[in-house]
């Protein structure tokens, strides 16, 4: 089995003379902000790079109202993996997934993308494909046209012969034309998985619970798709209640349960 | 930046064509509301002219924030906001985007309506010229204002109360300048004051509502 890369850790797993934890301390301040000015000013002049992004954060933690969802979490995604992101329900997978998406801000730490917060990291949204668990699809659009304007919006390769191989690939060729409200929960969520089949460079994706609604065919179709990717470099977070493929996949698994506040 | 900005105006008119009736509703109402209003008040001519503009304006207004309390309500919902968002491409577009769509679907409507009621209300021609150029610079005011409002409001339970409560007292200078053009075209005197003032208000808003629902939207995606 492939020994995983990436290291999924407590506060008590970080060493006090870690780099993060040097940089992140307040009498560093200064060192900080030097180092996120040279960091972006680098990101800012260097030309995009065709590899996944490379994800890190430490001492993650996440708050929802007044409840602290997870709290001390470390996590590092190298290009080439997948991780897999588990845990009751309410522990804050969805959370940790728009965390990482950059469409949240944490209550404490930080997520980066190639050492630059993914918030202010000005390519990583070119490198990212979200899919959360609302499939983002129109009720009056065909699933061409819908699949169509996220391709476009996303910037990617959205002509028709490409929606529609990409339809095919998840196995919807012949519902391309078809109102996205005649089609079954399965099919929605394989018209959103569609995005993936497009994809041919090496990114990171974020997936939310994407095998949900998917039939068995559907799961295989995906795991494949997935498989491609990690294949050519590309990395995945993922959450999901079904077990993973870890034959195929090997994942590297994140449990968010033990990083729960308890008193929360 | 273009075509981010063309695919999400694009794919607005194509849904609404796709709901006519739904799309058509704001219109249907401005149509019903200002023909009632002769039948109400009296055909006495002098009375319809002098309140024409203002029920035509007043109308346009409420018309507006019935159709703007779903601006943004459908793409959070189904998840369509997060992928904008998530484009690359400055929330700025978006909001501009939805707010060019909603002018198109709304107040053009009005704008090319305008000139029927004002012939209702036996308005003269220049005063009927005056009401649709008003129109014309208004209605995108409103747009405008109204995306700020639901932007505010996303997610939140009583959205639309809370975005008339928000959006009315804005509109309110567009109201006034609006109607004071027309008033002025049938006293006899220019209305280039009032048409400069509503210009002068059209560009403030288009330069500060979109940043400002821009950040709205973000904090409500948060």
């Amino acid at each position: 089995m492939r020994q995983p890369a990436a290291t999924i850790r407590g506060l008590g797993g970080l060493r006090p003379e870690s780099p993060t934890l040097q940089l992140q301390s307040d009498a560093c301040q200064p060192l900080r902000l030097f180092a996120t000015l040279f960091v972006n000013h680098r990101a800012l002049t260097s030309p995009p790079t065709s590899a996944a992004p490379q994800l890190t954060a430490a001492q993650l933690a996440c708050r929802r109202g007044t409840r602290l969802l997870f709290k001390d979490l470390s996590l590092d995604v190298g290009a080439g993996q997948i991780v897999w992101v588990r845990g009751h329900n309410g522990r804050g997978k969805t959370s940790l997934l728009r965390l990482a998406a950059g469409l949240s801000t944490p209550e404490h730490g930080e997520v980066q993308s190639d050492g630059v917060s993914v918030r202010r990291s000005p390519d990583y949204r070119d490198r990212l494909v979200y899919i959360g668990h609302a499939n983002a699809l129109k009720e009056d659009l065909t699933a061409t046209e819908a699949l169509e304007f996220l391709l476009r919006v996303h910037r990617r390769p959205c002509a028709v012969k490409t929606v529609h191989a990409a339809l095919e690939r998840v196995g919807l060729h012949s519902r391309r034309n078809a109102p996205v409200r005649t089609l079954s929960q399965g099919q929605r969520r394989r018209v959103a998985l569609a995005r993936l089949a497009v994809e041919s460079t090496p990114s990171l994706w974020i997936l939310d619970e994407p095998f949900d609604a998917l039939d068995v065919d559907g799961v295989h179709r995906l795991n494949l798709i997935m498989k491609e990717h990690t294949a050519r470099g590309g990395s995945i977070v993922l959450t999901s209640h079904l077990l993973l493929d870890s034959e195929l996949l090997a994942p590297i698994e994140i449990d968010l349960d033990r990083y729960a506040d308890l008193r929360g | 930046m273009r075509d981010f900005f063309l695919s999400i105006y694009l794919r607005d008119l194509r849904l609404a064509m796709r709901r006519r009736i739904e799309a058509l509703l704001p219109v249907a109402f401005f149509v019903v509301a200002v023909s009632l209003f002769p039948l109400g008040v009296g055909p006495e001519h002098d009375t319809l002219r002098l309140i024409a503009p203002g029920v035509v304006w007043v109308c346009a207004l409420l018309a507006t924030m019935l159709s703007v309390t779903n601006l943004y309500a459908g793409d959070f919902a189904d998840g369509s906001l997060e992928q904008m968002l998530l484009a690359g491409q400055s929330p700025i577009l978006i909001a501009a985007a939805k707010s060019a769509a909603h002018w198109t679907l709304t107040g053009l409507p009005l704008v090319v309506t305008a000139p029927l009621f004002g012939l209702l209300f036996d308005m003269h021609g220049d005063a009927i010229t005056a009401l649709t150029l008003s129109l014309l610079l208004g209605t995108p005011i409103l747009s405008l204002l109204g995306s700020v409002g639901a932007a505010l409001t996303l997610g939140l339970r009583s959205a639309g109360v809370l975005i008339i409560l928000l959006v009315l007292p804005l509109s309110i200078p567009a109201l006034i300048f609006g109607t004071g053009a027309v008033g002025a075209v049938e006293a006899g005197q220019s209305a280039s004051g009032h048409y400069s003032i509503l210009g002068a208000l059209l560009i403030f808003t288009a330069l500060i509502a979109p940043p400002a629902s821009s950040a709205a939207l973000r904090i409500s995606v948060e």
